[in-house]
């Protein structure tokens, strides 16, 4: 059964819509890539799906045991948070904030997954160091081991590697795609399209065209074809 | 140090000591949120705003100022904070409008209606606080400490939660914190802190009360915790030793504290240039 079903769905800003009827679903342990062109509403599709704002028609149903505040979220990096004094530990921790509801401190269960959820990430040895002096793939690493904290099924990342260098890129995807091996779905945007298709089990492809299936299908597929000759076209 | 021990037998000293620390205290705790949510400046737009407040009921010839004051200054800090969220007006723009217009509004009606003699001496000691907390009675400084014990008491049961708004809002929010009642309660917390401090420093210092001791602690300090204590324990002392100051040399307490607050900022942040390359 799927964990995320979205049927009908029509999203936009100010009642102008950006993507019209659009369907998929998403299966634990899947690796959904969500990729298409700037402005295509990616981003507006994951504020979606985390709830941060209403479809403008459709639904989006979670199913099979997951709740909506049960998905862990790594959002681009903002401003705010490049000279935010905190260190490793506190941002990690703050991951389980949702668990504790309106209790004021932490217990012992969630510093422990918080700790464990470091080690994962292997940062241990940052605990104590402070944020902003990290190099962008630390960062991004601490900034997933939160979201480890929120959840154990799912995670959203909106675009992971922007930014990293290459090497650390690959590191990246491979963290992540170990994650997805040990059972958390996967949704993922990206520009990316190399990658998507390297690491992922699924596509979706939004834009004028909409594309929704496996890897494979979308080699093969129209739409595919019709955006690397658009891509192509834009840089002749 | 026999002058200092003369005046602390005086009872208004020693209110007016009280009064200081506790509002040093409360301003420190919310200065490091607002500091980084980019909002250094909503206490100097405020604070014009209870300025305004306080001249629309001085007019009114309301007995208690407060009863007027600490409504409308509220509302404004939700509004603000509002609009911090919202793209249309940006926080910083909103804060200075809010924060001019109040200010001609308070000095307008002032002008029009007064009927004080000394009407710029009147504007002048709201603005800077001039004697006031030297004037304090019983009640208010009873009233200062509950407020202020209530404050804290917010902001330790509320620490975590208000750490992880302040990091990341979409992401607290995304994973079912309630983060629009925590900004709420942030607001109405900041304006509460700078009614009470208006009378110590009046309208034009509180930002400093606001800003210094976080920035300061953030040269010094990495993470969340240790800077806020940090800001708490230095805003203290500062407003010790500046009322201290003030008394002995007989110079205006607030602009006497906020000249201490100067100095700890910049100790700070040689300490934190020098501390970190040895």
């Amino acid at each position: 059964m799927a964990i995320i079903t979205a049927e009908h769905l029509t999203l936009g800003y100010d009642s102008q819509a950006i993507i019209k009827d659009l369907h998929f679903s998403v299966n634990a342990g899947d690796y959904l890539c969500i990729v298409g062109a700037n402005g295509s509403g990616k981003s507006t599709l994951m504020k979606t799906l985390l709830s941060l704002q209403p479809p403008m028609s459709g639904t989006i149903r979670f199913g099979d045991g997951l709740k909506q505040n049960e998905i862990g979220y790594l959002p681009q990096q903002t401003v705010v948070q490049r000279d935010f004094p905190a260190s490793v530990r506190e941002i990690v921790l703050s991951g389980c904030q949702a668990r504790c509801g309106l209790r004021p401190f932490y217990n012992k269960e969630e510093k422990a997954l918080a700790e464990q959820n470091m080690e994962r990430m292997s940062i241990t040895h940052l605990a104590d160091r402070c944020y902003r002096e990290l190099s962008g793939g630390q960062q991004q690493r601490v900034l997933l081991a939160r979201a480890l904290c929120a959840t154990r099924k799912v995670l959203l990342l909106d675009e992971p590697v922007s930014g990293l260098d290459p090497k650390v890129t690959a590191e990246m995807y491979q963290l992540i795609k170990d994650l997805n091996k040990e059972g958390i779905t996967i949704i993922m945007i990206s520009h990316d399209i190399d990658a998507a298709l390297n690491y992922s089990s699924h596509i979706l492809h939004i834009g004028e065209h909409i594309f929704f299936g496996t890897r494979d299908q979308y080699l093969h597929s129209k739409t595919r074809r019709m955006f690397l000759e658009e891509e192509k076209g834009g840089e002749a | 140090m026999d002058k200092i021990g003369l005046y602390l037998q005086y009872p208004f000293v020693r209110y007016a000591l009280i009064v200081g620390v506790l509002i040093a205290l409360c301003s420190s705790l919310l200065g490091v949120t607002l500091v980084l949510k980019r909002f250094s400046f909503i206490g100097d737009g405020l604070s014009h705003v209870a300025f305004g407040a306080m001249s629309i009921a001085a007019v009114l010839n309301l007995t208690n100022h407060m009863l007027l004051v600490l409504p409308i200054t509220v509302l404004s800090a939700i509004l603000l904070l509002r609009t911090g969220q919202n793209t249309k007006i940006k926080g910083d723009a909103a804060i200075a409008m809010i924060s001019v217009g109040a200010l001609a509004f308070g000095y307008l009606i002032m002008n029009i209606f007064s009927t004080s003699s000394n009407l710029s001496g009147d504007v002048c000691s709201t603005l800077f606080g001039s004697t006031s907390i030297l004037t304090l009675s019983i009640w208010e400084v009873v009233l200062c400490i509950v407020l202020s014990l209530a404050v804290v008491v917010i902001f330790v049961l509320f620490y975590h939660k208000i750490f992880a708004v302040t990091f990341d809002e979409s992401f607290a929010k995304a994973t079912g914190i309630k983060a629009d009642q925590y900004n709420l309660l942030i607001a109405v917390v900041i304006a509460v802190i700078i009614v009470l401090a208006m009378n110590l420093v009046g309208s034009l210092l509180i930002s400093a009360l606001v800003i210094f001791p976080a920035l300061s602690a953030m040269r010094m300090f990495g993470s969340f915790r240790a800077v806020t204590i940090c800001s708490a324990v230095l805003s203290v002392i500062c407003a010790f030793l500046g009322i201290m100051i003030s008394i002995v040399a007989g110079t205006p307490v607030g602009s006497t504290i906020v000249a201490v607050d100067v100095a700890a900022f910049a100790i700070c942040y040689v300490i934190g240039r020098f501390g970190k390359k040895a």
